[in-house]
C-alpha cells in the first residue's frame, strides 16, 4: 500500500510547497539530522493493512476474546459492569467532544467546559464534599495523589493505610510514596474490615492521612464515625475511597467529616475495557481547594454578564508552576468524566437510589442462595454489591468450572491474601438476574 | 456556534422525570433495614438531575455546539499535535470483545486482547529503537515520572544515592519539571543557545555525579532538531547519568530516526499525539514507556510476554519499582493506537513524519515576512514565531489568538515555551491539506495587517463566538467549582 486516506498531501502540492520553502527534495528538511543516527530501511513492523481487512484482524483478535456482554459475570474488586443508557456512547460520540483538545481557548469550549462544571457537581452531591476536580486517571492514582497532597498539606511523612483498600491501589500508593520518601502503613483486617485498635495504636503526630475505602475492598461497609475520630486526633487528613453507586444508598464519607473523598466513576456508564481507561475523581473540603491535583473549572460572567466557563486556579498546575506545581498531571480523563456525567444525569436522583439498592438487594439474595447450596459465606457484617465466600478448592479452579457452565465467577482474593487461599469475592450488580444467580449459586454449591 | 446561554443540567430539571430503564428487580425484595442497618443509610438524596432521555440528547448536542474539535476544523496547536482522529479506530475500540472484558478475567479468555498488547509493545519498541516497553502509563506525565523512577531505582540499585538532579531544558514542558520533583529529584535547568538548541557548554558545567538524567524532547518545544544529540548523550552518559525521551514530539521523526539510536535510556510515547487517538478533551490518554535493557529490571509488573503459542502476563519483575497504575493500562486508548499502526504500516508512518515536516516548514516560510521569526533553520514537525512586532502596535499575541477564533480556527499554543516572547507555536501535522494550511496563512496574514490598520478589531476579538472573553480573575478570586440549587 502507498496511498493513504489521513494524508492528503499530492504530487504537486509537495512540489509547490518545496518551492515556497525554497528546497528542492523534501530531504533536505531533514539534513539536521546527523547521519550516523538516521534509520535507514523500514521498520519492522506489520505491513499496512486496507480497511477491511484490519477490520477482520481486529475482529480475529476481539473474537478471541470472553466478554461480559456474552456470559454472566460475578467479577468486581473495584471494576464493575452495570447498566449503560445508549445515550451515553451517542453523546460521546459527538466529535466536537471527543477530538478536542484541554479547553484552555473557553469561548470555543464552552460545551466541555460546561460538561466538566456540571461533572463536579454531581460528585460534590454524591460524596458530600464542597469542591470536586476535573477528574484523574482512574481511582488508584487519585487515592495515591490525595496521600501526596495529605503530605504537602500536613508536612507529615507517613501514611495509614487499610489493608481493606483495593490491593492494586495500595501497590500504585506505595510506588508514589516512594517518589516522595514518604513511609505507608498497612493497618490490619479484622472480619473483614479495618482494625481500629491496630489503627489507633499506628496513630501518631507524624501521620499524615489515615486511609480506608468505602464499602471497601471485600464489600462491607467500614465505621467511619470511628475511624474519622482516630484520624482527626492530630492534624493529619482522613482519605476515604468509595465506589460513587454504593453512595446511592450510602451515607457519603463527606458527612463523616472525610477531608479528601477519591474513586473512580467507571460504574457510571465506563465499560469495563480490561481496566482502563476508566474515571478517577477528586474531592474535598474548601480548606483543601488551593491544594488539589489536576483541572478545575469555575464559573464566571463575559464582558456583557453572560454566564460562562473557564479553566480556573491554574496557578496550582505543572504548566504553570513547573517544579512548584502540586502534582504532575496534565491529561486526565475529560471524556469518561463526561460520559459518567451523562450517566448520572439519565439515572438521575431517583434511578441512582434505585440502582444502588438492586445492587444491594441482588447481592444479599446471591448470598442468601450461596449459603442455601451449601457454600460457606465468609461476610458476616453489613456490605453493599460485594461479600466472600471460602470454598472448598482453589477459586482459580472453580473458575474454570464455572466458565466451562457459561459463567465469569467471582475474583480470586489468593492473589493479593496469603491468608484467603480459597476465598472468592463475589460483585453482584442489577445486571444479574434471578436465574443467572440462581445458576451460579448451584455451580458452587455443587464444588466438593 | 451562536446559542446563547445554555442552560445547566440541573436547570432542566423537574421532579418525577427519568432517563433511564433499569431492570425490574425479579427477586423479592428484602427489607432494606435488614440489609443495611439505617445509621450507614443515606439521609439526604444527591441533587442529581430528574431528566428525560430526549432533554439529554438536547443537552449535550448544545454542549457540542459550543466545542471545537478537529472535525469542526483545523486545531493547529503547537506540541498537542491535533490530527485527524480516525473513525475505525473509535469502532474498533468499542467492539464488544475489547470493550467490555473484565481485568481479572482468567488469561485463557483474553488471548485476543493479551495478543494485541503484545504486539503493540513489540510495535513501539521498534519504532522507538527500545528494548522493552510497558503499556502501563495513563498519559504523558504519568510516563515521564514512571520514567524517571525507573531511572532513581538504577542508580540506587548502583549505590549512587547522590544522583539527586535531573537536568531539564528552558524550553521543556511544564510536566518535566513537575514530574521530576514528584519523583523525588530536583530539576536543574539548562540554557538553550541563540540557536534554539541545548547549550552544549552550559551542559557540561551543570553534568556531574549529581545528575540522575536529562530529560529532552527532540526536536524540542520549539520544533527544532537537536543536532548535537550525540555529544549530548557523551556528556550524560559519562557523567553517569541516563538520558529520557519526551515522546510529545515523536510526530517528526517517525521512521526517521529513533530515540533508542540517538542514545535515549527511556522514553514515552503520547498515543493520543502521535498515534491518532482522540484527546477527549483533556483526556483519556495513554503514556507507554520504553527502555534499554539496563532499566527493564525496574519496569511495573505484569509485562504481556509470548510463551509458544499462548501471551501471558509476567508478574515476575523482583527488582520492579512496583505499580504506577491499576490493571494494564489505558486498555481502549491502546487498542486505538493499534488499529492507528496497522492502517500505517512503516511506510505510512514514515510518510507521516516528513508530510509533517513538509506543512511545518511550508508554513514557516509562508509566515514569516508578517511576524518575527526566532529561528531561521528549518524546523520539524512545529515552529514558534513571535508577536513582538505587534506587540510595539499594542497587539498582543492573546488578542491574535482571540481574533483567530473569528476564522474558525483553534489558536496555536500561546505564551508556550517561555524563552521566546509572545510566542505563537504552531504544528499542522500531515492531515492538513495544503488548502487549508494556506486559508490559515492568510488569515494570519491578514491579522497581521489589521494589528497594523485597525488594531482594535484585533484587540477587541473575538467578535464571533458564543461568548466573549471570560473575567478569568473573578473566577480564581472568588471561585464558583459547582452549581448549587437555590433554596
Amino acid at each position: 500500500m502507498d496511498k493513504f486516506r489521513y494524508l492528503p498531501m499530492t504530487e504537486k502540492d509537495q512540489h509547490e510547497m518545496l518551492e515556497t520553502i525554497g528546497v528542492s527534495h523534501l530531504e533536505e528538511l531533514f539534513e539536521d539530522i546527523p547521519n550516523e543516527i538516521r534509520f535507514q530501511g523500514d521498520l519492522n513492523i506489520e505491513k499496512a493493512l486496507d480497511e477491511t481487512s484490519l477490520v477482520k484482524e481486529m475482529t480475529r483478535l476481539a473474537e478471541k476474546n470472553r466478554h461480559l456482554k456474552e456470559y454472566p459475570s460475578f467479577l468486581g474488586a473495584g471494576v464493575y459492569e452495570h447498566y449503560i443508557p445508549s445515550v451515553v456512547n451517542h453523546m460521546l460520540l459527538r466529535s466536537e467532544f471527543y477530538t478536542a483538545y484541554t479547553p484552555y481557548q473557553p469561548e470555543i469550549s464552552q460545551g466541555e467546559l460546561q460538561g466538566i462544571f456540571e461533572f463536579q457537581t454531581m460528585i460534590c452531591e454524591l460524596t458530600g464534599m464542597e469542591i470536586a476536580n476535573s477528574s484523574m486517571y482512574d481511582g488508584p492514582t487519585a487515592l495515591a495523589e490525595a496521600a501526596m497532597m495529605s503530605a504537602g498539606q500536613t508536612k507529615k511523612k507517613t501514611i495509614l493505610v487499610s489493608k481493606t483498600v483495593h490491593p492494586e491501589a495500595r501497590q500504585v500508593l506505595k510506588t508514589s510514596a516512594k517518589g516522595q520518601n514518604l513511609t505507608v502503613i498497612e493497618i490490619d483486617e479484622k472480619d473483614g474490615v479495618t482494625d481500629l485498635d491496630h489503627l489507633k495504636s499506628e496513630y501518631n503526630e507524624d501521620t499524615a492521612s489515615v486511609i480506608l475505602q468505602y464499602p471497601n475492598f471485600f464489600g462491607q461497609i467500614e465505621d467511619l464515625e470511628a475511624a474519622e475520630k482516630i484520624a482527626h486526633q492530630g492534624k493529619s487528613l482522613f482519605i476515604v475511597s468509595s465506589n460513587p453507586v454504593s453512595l446511592g444508598v450510602l451515607q457519603p464519607p463527606g458527612e463523616y467529616g472525610a477531608d479528601v473523598v477519591v474513586g473512580d466513576a467507571q460504574p457510571f456508564g465506563i465499560p469495563t475495557q480490561l481496566g482502563g481507561p476508566h474515571c478517577g475523581y477528586f474531592a474535598v473540603t474548601k480548606k483543601l481547594m488551593r491544594k488539589v491535583p489536576g483541572r478545575l473549572v469555575g464559573q464566571t460572567t463575559d464582558d456583557h454578564g453572560q454566564r460562562g466557563f473557564v479553566l480556573t486556579l491554574q496557578a496550582r498546575e505543572q504548566h504553570i508552576r513547573r517544579d512548584k506545581a502540586t502534582s504532575n498531571i496534565c491529561s486526565n480523563q475529560a471524556l469518561n468524566a463526561l460520559g459518567a456525567s451523562i450517566a448520572m444525569s439519565a439515572l438521575g436522583k431517583n434511578g441512582l437510589r434505585e440502582m444502588a439498592e438492586q445492587n444491594v438487594q441482588k447481592a444479599h439474595y446471591a448470598r442468601k442462595q450461596l449459603e442455601k447450596n451449601g457454600v460457606k459465606v465468609v461476610t458476616e457484617k453489613p456490605f453493599f454489591n460485594e461479600f466472600v465466600v471460602r470454598l472448598p478448592k482453589p477459586v482459580k479452579e472453580v473458575n474454570e468450572k464455572l466458565m466451562a457452565e457459561g459463567i465469569i465467577g467471582g475474583f480470586d482474593l489468593s492473589r493479593f491474601y496469603e491468608n484467603k487461599e480459597n476465598d472468592m469475592l463475589i460483585a453482584v450488580t442489577e445486571l444479574r438476574t434471578k436465574e443467572e444467580i440462581d445458576q451460579f449459586a448451584s455451580v458452587l454449591g455443587g464444588v466438593q | 456556534m451562536n446559542e446563547k446561554n445554555q442552560a445547566l443540567i440541573f436547570e432542566l430539571s423537574k421532579e418525577g422525570r427519568t432517563g433511564h430503564s433499569l431492570p425490574e428487580l425479579d427477586i423479592e425484595e428484602m427489607d432494606m433495614d435488614e440489609l443495611i442497618p439505617s445509621q450507614h443509610r443515606r439521609k439526604e438524596e444527591p441533587e442529581l438531575p430528574e431528566v428525560s432521555e430526549l432533554q439529554i440528547v438536547r443537552h449535550y448536542t448544545a454542549l457540542s455546539r459550543r466545542n471545537h474539535g478537529v472535525d469542526s476544523g483545523f486545531y493547529p496547536l503547537g506540541s498537542c499535535t491535533m490530527k485527524y482522529n480516525p473513525k475505525i479506530n473509535e469502532d474498533m475500540a468499542r467492539l464488544s470483545g475489547f470493550a467490555h472484558l473484565h481485568p481479572y478475567q482468567e488469561e485463557s479468555s483474553i488471548q485476543g486482547a493479551l495478543e494485541l498488547m503484545y504486539k503493540l509493545q513489540r510495535s513501539l519498541e521498534e519504532i522507538t529503537g527500545m528494548d522493552q516497553v510497558t503499556l502501563q502509563p495513563a498519559a504523558g506525565a504519568h510516563g515521564e515520572w514512571t520514567g524517571l523512577m525507573l531511572i532513581r531505582a538504577y542508580h540506587e540499585a548502583n549505590g549512587d544515592h547522590q544522583r539527586t538532579k535531573v537536568i531539564v531544558p528552558d524550553s521543556a514542558h511544564g510536566t518535566n519539571p513537575a514530574s521530576a520533583v514528584v519523583a523525588g529529584f530536583e530539576s536543574v535547568t539548562v540554557k538553550s543557545n541563540e540557536r534554539g538548541l541545548v547549550d552544549l557548554d552550559h551542559l557540561r558545567e551543570i553534568a556531574g555525579e549529581d545528575t540522575a538524567a536529562l530529560m529532552l524532547t527532540n526536536p524540542n518545544t520549539l520544533g527544532l532538531f537537536e543536532e548535537q544529540i550525540v555529544e549530548m548523550a557523551e556528556i550524560i552518559h559519562e557523567a553517569g547519568g541516563k538520558l529520557y525521551y519526551d515522546g510529545a514530539n515523536s510526530n517528526a521523526i517517525l521512521g526517521i530516526t529513533r530515540p533508542g539510536d540517538m542514545g535515549f535510556d527511556v522514553v514515552h510515547l503520547n498515543l493520543h499525539k502521535t498515534f491518532t487517538t482522540p484527546h477527549g478533551g483533556g483526556g483519556p490518554g495513554s503514556g507507554p514507556v520504553g527502555v534499554k535493557q539496563d532499566l527493564v529490571p525496574y519496569l511495573p509488573a505484569p509485562l504481556i510476554i509470548q510463551d509458544k503459542d499462548k501471551y501471558r502476563f509476567d508478574y515476575h519483575i523482583p527488582e520492579s519499582i512496583g505499580r504506577v497504575k491499576p490493571f494494564y493500562g489505558n486498555f481502549g486508548i491502546n487498542v486505538r493506537a493499534y488499529t492507528y499502526i496497522r492502517t500505517m504500516g512503516p511506510a505510512g508512518l514514515r510518510k507521516v513524519s516528513e508530510y509533517a515536516v513538509l506543512n511545518a516548514n511550508y508554513m514557516l516560510r509562508r509566515l514569516e515576512p508578517y511576524f518575527d521569526a526566532p529561528y531561521t533553520q528549518h524546523c520539524k514537525h512545529e515552529f514558534v514565531l513571535s508577536g513582538k512586532r505587534q506587540k510595539k502596535l499594542g497587539v498582543r499575541t492573546l488578542d491574535m489568538a482571540k481574533r483567530l477564533l473569528d476564522f474558525g480556527y483553534h489558536p496555536p499554543t500561546i505564551y508556550f515555551p517561555i524563552n521566546v516572547e509572545e510566542c505563537l507555536m504552531v504544528e499542522p501535522t500531515e492531515t492538513e491539506s495544503k488548502e487549508t494550511l494556506d486559508e490559515f496563512c492568510d488569515a494570519m496574514i491578514q491579522i497581521a495587517k489589521e494589528a497594523e490598520e485597525s488594531p482594535e478589531v484585533v484587540q477587541e476579538a473575538p467578535h464571533h463566538t458564543v461568548i466573549d472573553r471570560l473575567d478569568e480573575t473573578t473566577a480564581a478570586r472568588k471561585p464558583v467549582l459547582r452549581y448549587k440549587k437555590e433554596a
